[in-house]
């Protein structure tokens, strides 16, 4: 029997914890291993801080910090793949995805989550997920491991269905809540949303965030 | 970063005049614009590492916004909405505006030697 090991393939430090922090912390809590493939540090993005405490050229560092704090506070494994930040759609898909795939064939994953091209909103979402599945479907059917794709578009359940996994990560959110405030550069306008209303049946960011939802793909058709 | 004192950034852009520099440039409205208000456009453009020498370079406007221009031998950089800058470790003039919640607008930033694409830690 193969050893359960879970890889999430995201392109920005705190996809991670806004996407799939709950997801994760079930997992650590049943001693699965999970490795988080970095795709790029966000060193483009445009939130500084609140009160502003970066800029442009000490994003990064302040971002790869965070990344591992909050990488620290979900108990789980990082690579920095090395990209740049709003690049990833321009760079050749077969050299993302052979990358993705040397570092997949050495984890040896059971399961790989990563973004759901098409319907991710951010271009390198859409870029990296692309790439993701290519890499688990060039794996030789034997070994390759099960794909969750995230959505995040509005209206996606219209086009795509209901997703095939809907986990409630209610018995999680605190170190959800932890992951997300990891990063502080990032993160402010979202704590101050979610402070302002607590409240889970009244603010929808909240209900976004509870519910983390994925598409499993299918190989074999 | 800190609120612009004109006279220091005219300093800093003379300081840079008649040099090979190198220019990061960049607008942007963030990539989530028309995902949060579907009435909005995603609109960006940043280049890294231009190249370029200016001959002269001026800072204008008051109070709180800012607009920089470069003169080229043969056009313009031009930054409108700059609102903060600094003189960092490295002797390069980051130029920045940034919007009520500080998320970054535009940028203009000048250096000597070509911004690195690599995270220092920070102490
Ligand atoms: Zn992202």
């Amino acid at each position: 029997m193969t050893q359960e090991h879970v890889v999430v393939i995201y392109p920005h430090p705190d996809d991670e914890s806004f996407g799939a922090a709950g997801t994760i912390a079930s997992y650590r809590e049943k001693g699965v291993p999970v490795t988080y493939l970095c795709g790029t540090l966000g060193e483009m993005g445009r939130n500084m801080g609140n009160p502003v405490f970066a800029n442009r050229e000490t994003l990064s560092s302040y971002r790869k910090q965070e990344l591992m704090k909050a990488c620290k506070a979900l108990d789980v494994d990082v690579r920095l793949l090395g990209y740049r930040d709003k690049t990833l759609e321009f760079e050749q898909v077969d050299h993302v995805a052979a990358h993705l795939q040397s570092i997949l064939e050495e984890i040896q994953p059971t399961l790989v989550i990563t973004h759901y091209p098409g319907y991710a909103v951010h271009p390198d979402h859409n870029a990296l997920g692309t790439a993701a599945i290519k890499a688990v479907g060039n794996i030789e059917a034997v070994r390759r491991p099960e794909l969750w794709a995230q959505a995040i578009a509005t209206n996606y359940e219209k086009e795509l269905g209901e997703p095939d996994i809907r986990h409630d990560v209610k018995p999680y959110w605190d170190k959800k809540m932890a992951a997300i405030e990891t990063h502080l550069s990032q993160a402010s306008g979202m704590m101050s949303l979610i402070k302002e209303k607590p409240d889970f049946n009244e603010n929808e960011e909240l209900e976004h965030l509870r519910y983390e939802r994925f598409y499993r793909w299918n190989y074999n058709n | 970063m800190e609120a612009i004192i004109k006279e220091k950034v005219q300093q800093a852009i003379d300081q840079f005049a008649d040099k090979d520099v190198y220019v990061h440039l960049e607008t942007t409205n963030g990539a989530y614009a028309s995902h949060f208000d579907e009435n909005a456009y995603n609109v960006g453009a940043f280049i890294r590492n231009a190249k370029v020498k200016y001959e002269h370079g001026k800072i204008v406007g008051s109070g709180n916004a800012y607009r920089v221009g470069l003169k080229l031998d043969l056009g313009w950089v031009y930054a409108e909405g700059v609102t903060d800058y600094e003189l960092d470790h490295q002797n390069r003039l980051l130029m920045a505006g940034h919007d009520r919640e500080g998320r970054l607008m535009v940028a203009l930033e000048i250096s000597e030697t070509p911004f690195s694409h690599e995270s220092v830690e920070q102490s």
